[in-house]
């Protein structure tokens, strides 16, 4: 295992700028407000993923998969210890102590996938095309943090799109069962996807020191088509759930990911682990 | 299997010219000839710790969902990581023998091969995560560094990458639990209750005692197994007694005691009773660690499946436009 697996933290964050400071224009707590989401996200579907180590279709896709949730921990302690700076609040804090209520992850990255690898997939797919130009106008961010920590990730979800794509094209194109199967993932992901993309006013706020998601949505929906068509499958036409994650509103598989993964913490509050 | 040539080659279990490469300090490889015996008995061996790798990825996997901090929760991931990847090292060592992974994993989910016993033993508090990391993995490094001059290439080869990353295990555990030792009184608890779990267990990983175990001196003589059960067992007391004093923390044997005679330390009896009846699937989870395993491997079916469609289509119409 890599000796820094537990220390990457300081590393990003340590080494660009020590506190909410990037841009004079911004106020902190709204740049930590931005960086929240965006950890939430990456820590939320990091616990999902988590969930497929020693249960994958086979043994490389368990090394896959387990590295594929580090990366998304990593960049969600990055970002969780960052926007922390604004109050002195650690990671451990905002991931632990919060109810569903106060996390701003989308409703994508929360939805069980109950074992479902097709779901798993498309979800990844989806995700990852939204991460990968997320994070490569974000390298650009007039907040040197944000912009350290995006260009760090941006070479990781580019392989999380790359697997994910591999996947989708394999199990579109590979037997007659997988076709249906993977053509269900897509459907029951799809209604999550333009959540990602929804722009409100904290981000315009933000200006040059965020990315307005609704300027995201062609690009990645471009890609994610691209490969439902080269897997043979159809991009899916249905309906557009509500979403309201960024406002603190879930769906109602959000709490119960928390609860087995804050139990710990919260039953033993204040200690050292 | 391996094919008929190499059949018509093989030497006896006690080949002479065999014995006197062992004798010699020489390497086998796989293109090698060499006794039925002594590869029956590598793939056994070898298979057998690949099976121990992929279901201990069960118990610590288990927490990595309530691992109780975000960095733990990290160096946890990354661990059961590496013996996912342990798994493939072993089972692509097994495969130069001649046998198949697919083939092994069905005789894993048959119960026609076994695991390690150790991984049959529940996880119930974020200790025993601690406690498998020191004294499991602790363990298995014991076993494993010997491995690393195994007379079998492609084994020895294997370990020598595995025991790099078995040490980082050993560390974290051994760090969880002296932060449980060290932190609140219900925290040492939980640390002495898991280590008062997880020390005779994993006294008994490794084997029975030499005077009842058959296939050992066989494998000694092969150069497979390096030092018997019961000299890795006493290096394995030696060093980890004093780091459980470093830790703040008692092992469970009141005859535990340093015998300035021998530079050892003294151990009580080990029940081997108990060991005996969690190999014969008696353990507390014996039959939750299968199910979990097959279960995996039945809903990934469809997914492997189609894997193997997909390669085999491109694969021809590759070979069509080549045509
Ligand atoms: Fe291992
Ligand atoms: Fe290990």
């Amino acid at each position: 295992m890599s000796a820094a697996a537990g220390d990457a933290v300081g590393e990003v964050v340590g080494s660009a700028v020590g506190a909410l400071s990037g841009d004079a224009a911004a106020q902190p707590d709204e740049v930590a407000a931005y960086a929240l989401r965006l950890g939430d996200d990456a820590l939320v579907l990091a616990q999902r993923m988590g969930e497929w180590i020693a249960a994958a279709p086979e043994l490389e896709e368990d090394v896959a998969l387990a590295n594929i949730a580090l990366d998304l921990l990593g960049q969600a302690r990055t970002l969780l210890t960052y926007a922390g700076t604004a109050d002195g609040r650690t990671e451990d804090e905002l991931a632990y102590l919060r109810d569903a209520e106060g996390f701003r992850n989308v409703h994508l990255v929360e939805r069980p996938d109950d074992g479902d690898f097709a779901y798993c997939v498309a979800r990844l797919l989806g995700f990852s095309a939204y991460q990968v130009e997320l994070y490569a106008r974000l390298a650009s961010s007039t907040d040197h943090t944000l912009a350290a920590i995006s260009a760090k990730a941006v070479k990781e979800v580019a392989y999380h799109r790359d697997h994910a794509t591999q996947w989708v094209l394999r199990l579109g194109d590979g037997t007659e069962e997988s076709r249906i199967r993977m053509q269900a993932g897509l459907d029951a992901v799809w209604p999550y996807l333009a959540e990602l993309f929804e722009t409100d006013e904290l981000v315009a706020r933000l200006g040059d020191v965020a990315v307005d998601p609704a300027g995201l949505h062609e690009p990645a929906l471009a890609y994610v088509r691209g490969v439902v068509h080269q897997a043979t499958l159809s991009v899916p036409e249905v309906a557009v759930a509500p979403g309201g994650g960024r406002r603190g509103e879930h769906t109602d598989a959000l709490a119960p990911l928390l609860a087995e993964m804050q139990a710990l913490p919260r039953a033993m509050p204040g200690v050292r682990w | 299997m391996h094919g008929n040539d190499a059949t018509l080659d093989e030497p006896a279990d006690d080949d002479p010219a065999f014995l006197a490469l062992i004798d010699d300090d020489g390497r086998v490889e796989p293109r090698d000839a060499m006794p039925q015996g002594y590869r029956q008995s590598l793939v056994r061996q070898i298979a057998q710790h690949a099976h121990s790798e992929i279901i201990g990825m069960q118990p610590e996997g288990s927490w990595i969902g309530r691992a109780p901090s975000l960095r733990r929760k990290a160096i946890l991931m990354a661990k059961v990581q590496d013996e996912a990847g342990h798994g493939l090292y072993l089972y692509a060592a097994a495969e130069t023998l001649g046998v198949d992974r697919v083939d092994l994993l069905d005789r894993l989910h048959a119960g026609k091969q076994k695991y390690s016993s150790i991984f049959n033993y529940p996880t119930p508090t974020w200790a025993d995560i601690g406690a498998i990391g020191w004294l499991v993995d602790g363990a298995a490094i014991t076993n494993q560094v010997p491995l690393t001059r195994c007379s079998f290439g492609p084994y020895a080869r294997a370990m020598v990458r595995i025991c790099k990353e078995e040490s980082f295990h050993q560390r974290q555990g051994f760090e969880i639990l002296h932060t449980l030792s060290h932190g609140t009184t219900e925290q040492h608890e939980m640390a002495q209750q898991a280590v008062d779990r997880w020390w005779w267990p994993s006294l008994m990983m490794f084997g029975p005692a030499d005077d009842e175990s058959p296939n050992s001196a066989r494998s000694m003589r092969w150069g497979i197994k390096r030092f018997s059960n019961d000299e890795l067992r006493q290096r394995f007391v030696d060093m980890t007694v004093p780091q459980a004093r470093a830790l703040g923390l008692t092992l469970p044997d009141p005859d535990l005691a340093y015998d300035e005679a021998t530079g050892h330390w003294h151990f009580g009896e080990i029940d081997f009773s108990e060991l005996f009846d969690v190999i014969n699937g008696n353990g507390p989870l014996n039959a939750e660690r299968m199910a979990h395993r097959r279960g995996a491997h039945e809903r990934g079916a469809w997914v492997r499946a189609a894997a193997d469609a997909y390669a085999a289509k491109h694969a021809s119409r590759s070979a069509g436009t080549a045509a």
